[in-house]
């Protein structure tokens, strides 16, 4: 892969006091397997039909949620698709909270009003997920002029698929957010497919994302999205150009769903054998293998797997046990006034 | 008092805004340094500088969508689309963006902006330049729509819409760009959700919107002279929220209603209010209501035919005497 700009880095002999450190690695290993976790439970929940309606999952795309997350500064934007849970976590929201929403329960982020596609955590700047292909890129280019508006510091960051490189709002957003020098990272997920047709199948050029960056004055970056301490050293880089008033940057990250598209599909489009080859690059098991060459104890290592399982096991049993939504939410906040009313 | 055009107003009520507060900045395609396609936001760039007063590419996805992220995050856009019948390239925002963030989100986020366009027919443009696409946002929650007929209530509209914490659409007319109206000095500051009796009467109420106001008011006249009829005419201004006691009111006293919509006959805005005055004012009517519409086809570009399709004083005219004297 020529175009890899950043491999996954060769363990050093000063080890984890590189640039990342051992606690930003502990935390970046700590978010992948809270998500892996979380994803996998809501998986099962579905299985008994305790999350109802759709749902997304990251499973084996771990590591770009992460690594983004683990750059991000508090009061940093994060703009989410309907494969948005990893995200959402990745920001800080409790697995909970998460859970709760895909559960429709009342305890979820927004009481079972938005659904598994739409998490959305305003404290944690989790400025919605968007369920229209490509809706969201504009957005965050808003939100990120409004920070250089107002000399705010913060930076936005829009989280897509590479089949949303196809779409007008990608190349209507890039654009704008290059001209405008606004201080946006786009982070193109390529997980190959769209739902369930290969994103080569339908696309002009290999790099969805990173052969269109040219178009827009920028560098074509695409990383591995499976090892989480390239997605952060991109991320970082990103985020130092943003705040540093250079711009944008569109960064395509290399990475694979285990599971299907959406809830119910078993992905038999794939063909046979890619589902393995890719699991033998499993983020978690790479990043867990990175601890262990850096000389992280395994008792640190478990002792990190254990807590999640714990965290997750309480979710979803404080989930299951939370009430449905009453039902007088059903007419609250359509309007700012808090209601419903659009006449006297 | 002082009189100004529509298109001035426009000018007027924008600068008010962004001279009170700050965060209010306005974005579009060859807004700044040209003014406007239609002249409507001449000497803003020049006024408020670059920073607030922007150029955009042909992106209305983008345009509305910055205008959303911005909204969310503390700033008050004015995103202008050239021409409403654009809304159907970005009708993402308009339909399934902005109007439904705060009710997804159950209150988390917020989308305080307005959207203006150039609306409706009269310019000879044809079926993609001329339309009057006010009902296709009126039947969305969680915007809210409004259509001013004269200068005066295009600035306080506008502040209205701008102050509003929620998605404005605001249509201005481009057949009215030219008219003149009476404007007083200082700020004007207006309330969304307010319709306006412009020619009080007894025998019928006429509603009209936008361009369809000095039309509908131009029949009255004619109805009361020609045929003694006395008609009160009611600028509806604000499609939503939409204000029924006004309406309603009305229809106690002369128990006839008649729309008069520019926008084409399927689903117009006098749609629901019939039905509204059917549910609740059944009783009150002595007469069906009638709606006076643009016929359910595109628009043709020939002024001979443009003309005839939207409703005119004649047929205004027409209509409204041949039902209340069968
Ligand atoms: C405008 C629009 N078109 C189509 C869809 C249906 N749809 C939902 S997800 C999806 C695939 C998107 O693929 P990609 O961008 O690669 O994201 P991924 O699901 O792989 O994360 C499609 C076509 C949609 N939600 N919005
Ligand atoms: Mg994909």
């Amino acid at each position: 892969m020529s175009t890899v700009r950043d491999r996954a880095p060769q363990p050093a002999g000063s080890g984890l006091n590189d640039d990342i450190g051992e606690e930003k690695r502990l935390e970046l290993y700590r978010t992948q397997v809270t998500i892996r976790e979380a994803e996998q439970r809501a998986y099962d929940l579905f299985l008994q039909n305790l999350v109802k309606g759709t749902s997304h999952l990251s499973l084996g795309q771990e590591a770009v949620a992460a690594g983004f997350g683990g750059a991000m500064r508090k009061g940093d934007l994060s703009f989410c698709t309907y494969r948005g849970h990893a995200h959402t976590l990745a920001r800080g929201v409790s697995v909970e909270k998460v859970l709760g929403e895909l559960m429709q329960r009342d305890n979820g982020l927004m009481r079972g009003k938005g659904g598994s596609m739409h998490l959305t955590s305003a404290d944690h700047g989790v400025m919605g997920s968007y369920a229209i292909i490509g809706a969201h890129l504009p957005i965050a280019c808003g939100a990120a002029w409004r920070a250089q508006y107002k000399g705010d510091k913060d930076v936005s960051t829009c989280f897509f698929g590479d089949g949303t490189t196809n779409i007008g709002a990608f190349h209507e957003a890039l654009n704008f957010a290059a001209v405008w020098k606004l201080p946006v990272v786009f982070c193109c997920e390529n997980n190959l497919y769209m739902e369930y047709t290969p994103i080569s199948d339908v696309t002009a050029v290999p790099s969805p994302a990173g052969d269109r960056a040219g178009s827009y004055g920028l560098e074509k970056i695409v990383i591995d999205g499976n090892d989480a301490d390239a997605v952060f050293r991109t991320a970082r880089a990103a985020y130092e150009k943003a705040r540093a008033g250079q711009g944008p940057s569109l960064i395509e990250c290399l990475t694979y769903r285990h599971s299907g598209h959406s809830r119910a599909d078993p992905a038999k489009y794939r063909p046979e054998g890619e589902l393995d080859r890719w699991k033998q690059r499993d983020p978690i098991k790479i990043y867990r293998e990175r601890l262990q060459q850096f000389g992280v104890s395994e008792k640190v290592i478990s002792d990190i797997e254990a807590d999640v399982r714990r965290e997750v096991d309480e979710a979803t049993e404080k989930c299951k046990a939370a009430p449905m939504p009453p039902l007088d939410i059903l007419t609250t906040d359509v309007y700012a006034d808090g209601g419903w009313a659009w006449r006297n | 008092m002082p009189e100004m055009t529509y298109r001035d107003a426009v000018i007027r009520g924008i600068a008010q805004e962004m001279s009170r507060d700050p965060d209010v900045v306005f974005l579009g395609e060859d807004v700044a340094k040209a003014g406007g396609v239609f002249k409507a936001t001449v000497g803003l760039y020049e006024q408020f500088g670059p920073l607030r007063v922007r150029d955009t590419p042909i992106s209305e996805q983008a345009i509305l969508g910055a205008a959303m992220g911005a909204a969310m995050t503390g700033l008050k856009p004015i995103a202008e689309i050239m021409f409403s019948d654009f809304f159907a390239v970005c009708f993402d925002y308009i339909a399934n963006e902005f109007p439904k963030s705060r009710y997804m989100s159950n209150g988390q986020l917020k989308c305080p902006l307005v959207v203006r366009t150039g609306n409706g027919a009269g310019s000879r443009f044809g079926a993609q330049h001329s339309q009057s696409v006010e009902n296709w946002c009126m039947m969305i929650p969680g915007l809210k729509v409004v259509a001013p007929s004269n200068p005066a209530d295009v600035i306080g509209l506008m502040a209205a819409a701008v102050r509003d914490p929620d998605p404005v659409i605001f249509f201005e007319h481009k057949s009215l760009y030219p008219t003149k109206g009476e404007v007083p000095d200082g700020e004007i500051v207006d309330t969304l959700g307010s319709a306006k009796v412009v020619r009080p009467g007894k025998d019928a109420t006429i509603l009209a919107l936008a361009l369809m106001v000095p039309r509908a008011l131009q029949a009255a006249e004619r109805l009361k002279s020609e045929h003694g009829i006395d008609c009160e005419v009611i600028d509806v201004r604000s499609l939503v929220p939409l204000d029924t006691q006004t309406i309603l009111g009305s229809l106690a006293k002369t128990h006839r209603l008649f729309t008069v919509e520019e926008n084409p006959r399927l689903c117009g805005w006098g749609a629901e209010i019939v039905s509204i005055a059917a549910d609740e004012a059944f009783y009150d009517l002595d007469g069906p209501p009638v709606r006076i519409t643009t016929p359910h086809i595109p628009l043709p570009a020939a002024d001979i035919l443009e003309d005839i399709v939207l409703p005119t004083p004649d047929r205004i005219v027409e209509t409204v005497s041949k039902s209340l004297n069968s």
